[in-house]
């Protein structure tokens, strides 16, 4: 029996029962980040930076294996932020991979920052691109700019932010450099005052679109709740044991229920913008 | 069949459909929209290739001729560092905590009518060995971990595993080990915890127990100390320090050697497998902040493992007081373990004594080396001013130390012995611990706990033989 969660006015978070069953401890705070993105590319000192802890960091891929979790205030409003491991893609299935997906996918945080090196950035959106088709809300931290102008790399970041359809801050974490920015951009998404329009890849494929649509109209009476159809019938189509068990188990509902409620709080914060 | 069911064999008929390859397709324009971003937003100035400088050190650092031996110069600088500069505090450290601090408290207990057994228990049992390990490891520590994080900053940690990457895939064990064996340097259980990098379950398992063959932050006091006295001894006094050093990277090297090998024996055994294949990502170096890197390395490692090490001290110093004082029929517990297990330590090139402190300092290899002594010491009933029966007590200087050794026995092969035991010996509960719950299996925690231990007792055994042959 799916158990519909009422949306609570005074509770900004949406999804606390779902960051609740991850183990995120919700009780003093209003909006929770994700920190993001390929191995080695300063999540760890992003995530310092943020919030003046000091988890140990260093030049080498893979070191946090771990989900870290840390708060900050800003803007009057109180933020938990979990740094997740380091992944190349959310395609292919490893533990840390799989930390990192179901993070994103079930414990769906108010904003996922996707921290990207700015001196390897073909690569890094890969994983930008991939993040999108689970999340509509994503600020892009450039971090590393300063290595990538040393090296010659000049990055036009108005039209990367156009081209992505979320905000792009370039940033030096290790020296501090914009996290201000990044700290604005976070609020303003998470406010919902800046509304994100992520860019989606294009299935080209005739018979692929077709088959999308098939299984997003049956997983729509089964699941009228679940957002974000189109990935869920992507991944049925592509075989993923996880998701597959998830929708025979009917888990995938429950897990993604509070995505009812995270349009409803849309439309609650839209009005009272106007 | 209910609606959910249907949905799958209705998703799994569509699959057949629309084709094996939609996936590659999927990341095919995965990539063209990336490209296509990056066309609009990405310039690059001038002809020149990025990182030219990185590629140039790359190409000495990864060099199949000169990458090892730098491996093993840097290994060796930053051990010859920690060994002359960990000396002076240390000396300073065991005067202010095990000489004044020490005399203070029992001065004062005394002083209070407290009874003699608690006096015992607590200042010469707990207190003691938790200075011991204040002033035996802090220093190294301190010294120790900020130059491997400057070293991990920089980012040579990954050429290191590039190097030895494909030694790891010839034992039939996964590259990123190369990784988790540096981590083990510092700590094993944080080694341990570490091998999550590595995906594949069965070499997990190998990297897991063989974590333990990295000489780990517990058992660099005493390499060095056993080295410096019955190795550096051996040699005229300019060539000593370096001498010593050599030998504990030796040591070091042997254990990587013994983890290669051990790696081999399992993947051909009760771990069989390939290596699976993996990319790892050369990142480009960095200047090291280096006064960050002082902090938080001296927070993140040097506190929290100076306080499990001190966590542990207490209760084993209550014990080593306990089973010293505790007799049945005039002969103390520890007494009655030292002649029981003699005559099959010494087969090995041990003694009981050696065997007892490796008993006692399970939960923390740290207090090895004072545990010896006091109980060589109170064993023999050698006279040195202010030992008494259960008390661990700083010897002032690394002569008197070698005295109560030789007194008790000790010759340059019982050095050596020691060195390899230390090496290989099971790993302490910690790590024990966190490889039950890494695995999650009883099996494989004990596999690595006694794994060890039969390799130290027949390397030990062999080598002593060996020597008396010779």
């Amino acid at each position: 029996m799916n158990k519909v969660v009422p949306d609570c006015e005074n509770c900004p978070v949406h999804n606390v029962n779902n960051l609740i069953k991850l183990g995120i401890d919700m009780s003093s705070y209003d909006y929770v980040i994700a920190l993001a993105g390929n191995p080695n590319t300063g999540k760890s000192t992003v995530f310092n930076a943020l919030t003046g802890l000091h988890q140990h960091t260093g030049n080498w891929p893979g070191k946090t294996v771990t989900r870290a979790e840390g708060g900050f205030e800003f803007n009057s409003h109180k933020y938990k932020i979990v740094d997740l491991p380091g992944t190349y893609s959310l395609l292919s299935i490893s533990t840390d991979e799989e930390v990192a997906r179901n993070f994103i996918l079930f414990g769906q945080p108010d904003v996922t920052v996707i921290v990207v090196d700015a001196t390897r950035l073909e690569r890094n959106l890969n994983l930008v691109l991939q993040v999108f088709e689970i999340t509509d809300r994503a600020v892009v931290c450039l971090n590393l700019i300063d290595e990538a102008e040393r090296n010659g790399i000049e990055i036009d970041v108005r039209t990367l932010s156009k081209e992505l359809g979320v905000p792009v801050v370039p940033t030096v974490a290790r020296e501090k450099k914009g996290i201000t920015e990044l700290l604005k951009y976070i609020d303003e998404v998470a406010t919902g005052k800046y509304v994100c329009k992520p860019r989606r890849i294009k299935k080209r494929d005739k018979k692929l679109r077709q088959a999308i649509e098939v299984l997003k109209y049956k997983l729509n009476k089964v699941f009228p709740d679940l957002p974000n159809l189109e990935w869920v019938a992507l991944r049925l189509l592509e075989g993923d044991q996880e998701i597959i068990k998830a929708v025979k188990s009917g888990e995938i509902g429950k897990i993604l229920q509070s995505s009812a409620t995270s349009i409803n709080r849309e439309s609650y914060s839209g009005e009272i913008k106007q | 069949m209910t609606e959910r069911d249907e949905i799958i064999a209705l998703a799994n008929r569509l699959r057949w459909e629309v084709g094996g390859n939609f996936h590659d397709s999927l990341m095919e324009s995965l990539y063209k929209e990336a490209s296509e971003i990056v066309k609009k937003t990405v310039r690059k100035k001038g002809g020149e290739f990025a990182f030219s400088l990185d590629r140039k050190i790359d190409k000495i650092v990864t060099n199949k001729w000169t990458g090892f031996p730098i491996m093993f110069i840097l290994l060796a600088l930053v051990f010859w560092i920690t060994v002359q500069g960990a000396n002076y505090p240390s000396e300073l450290l065991s005067g202010l905590l095990v000489g004044d601090l020490y005399g203070f408290l029992k001065s004062a207990f005394i002083s209070l009518n407290i009874p003699g057994w608690i006096t015992g228990l607590v200042v010469d049992g707990g207190y003691l060995a938790m200075a011991w390990v204040i002033s035996v490891m802090l220093p190294p520590m301190a010294i120790f971990f900020p130059l491997f994080t400057l070293l991990e900053d920089f980012g040579y940690l990954p050429r290191v595993a590039f190097n030895m990457d494909s030694l790891f895939r010839k034992v039939g064990a996964h590259g990123k080990q190369a990784l988790t064996m540096s981590m083990g340097f510092g700590c094993n259980a944080a080694g341990v915890v570490a091998t999550r990098i590595i995906d594949s379950p069965r070499e997990r398992l190998i990297a897991i127990i063989t974590n333990n063959f990295s000489l780990c932050n517990g058992r660099w006091p005493t390499q060095i100390l056993i080295a410096t006295i019955f190795i550096g001894s051996l040699v005229p006094a300019h060539l000593a320090g370096l001498v010593s050093a050599g030998a504990v990277v030796g040591i070091a090297v042997l254990g990587i050697v013994f983890s290669l090998v051990t790696s081999w024996f399992l993947s051909k055994t009760i771990l069989k497998g390939e290596a699976s294949t993996f990319n790892l990502e050369l990142p480009p170096y960095r200047p090291p902040r280096i006064l960050q890197t002082l902090y938080t390395s001296f927070i993140d490692r040097t506190l929290i493992v100076l306080w499990r090490a001190v966590v542990f001290a207490f209760p084993a110093g209550l014990v080593i007081w306990s089973i010293s004082n505790i007799t049945i029929e005039g002969v103390s517990l520890a007494d009655y373990f030292i002649n029981y297990t003699d005559p099959f330590a010494m087969l090995v090139g041990l003694n009981g004594i050696i065997l007892l402190a490796y008993v006692v300092a399970i939960p923390a290899n740290e207090i090895v080396i004072p545990t010896i002594l006091m109980l060589t010491v109170t064993h023999f009933g050698l006279q040195i001013s202010g030992a008494q029966a259960g008390v661990m007590f700083e010897t002032g200087s690394m002569e008197v130390t070698k005295q109560i050794l030789e007194a008790g026995g000790w010759t340059v092969l019982t050095g050596i012995n020691l060195m390899l035991f230390s090496l290989l010996h099971n790993p302490c509960s910690t790590t024990l611990f966190t490889i039950y719950k890494e695995t999650g299996s009883l099996k494989w925690t004990v596999i690595s706990a006694l794994l060890p231990i039969a390799m130290g007792f027949t390397v030990c055994f062999l080598v002593t033989q060996l020597w008396l042959l010779l």
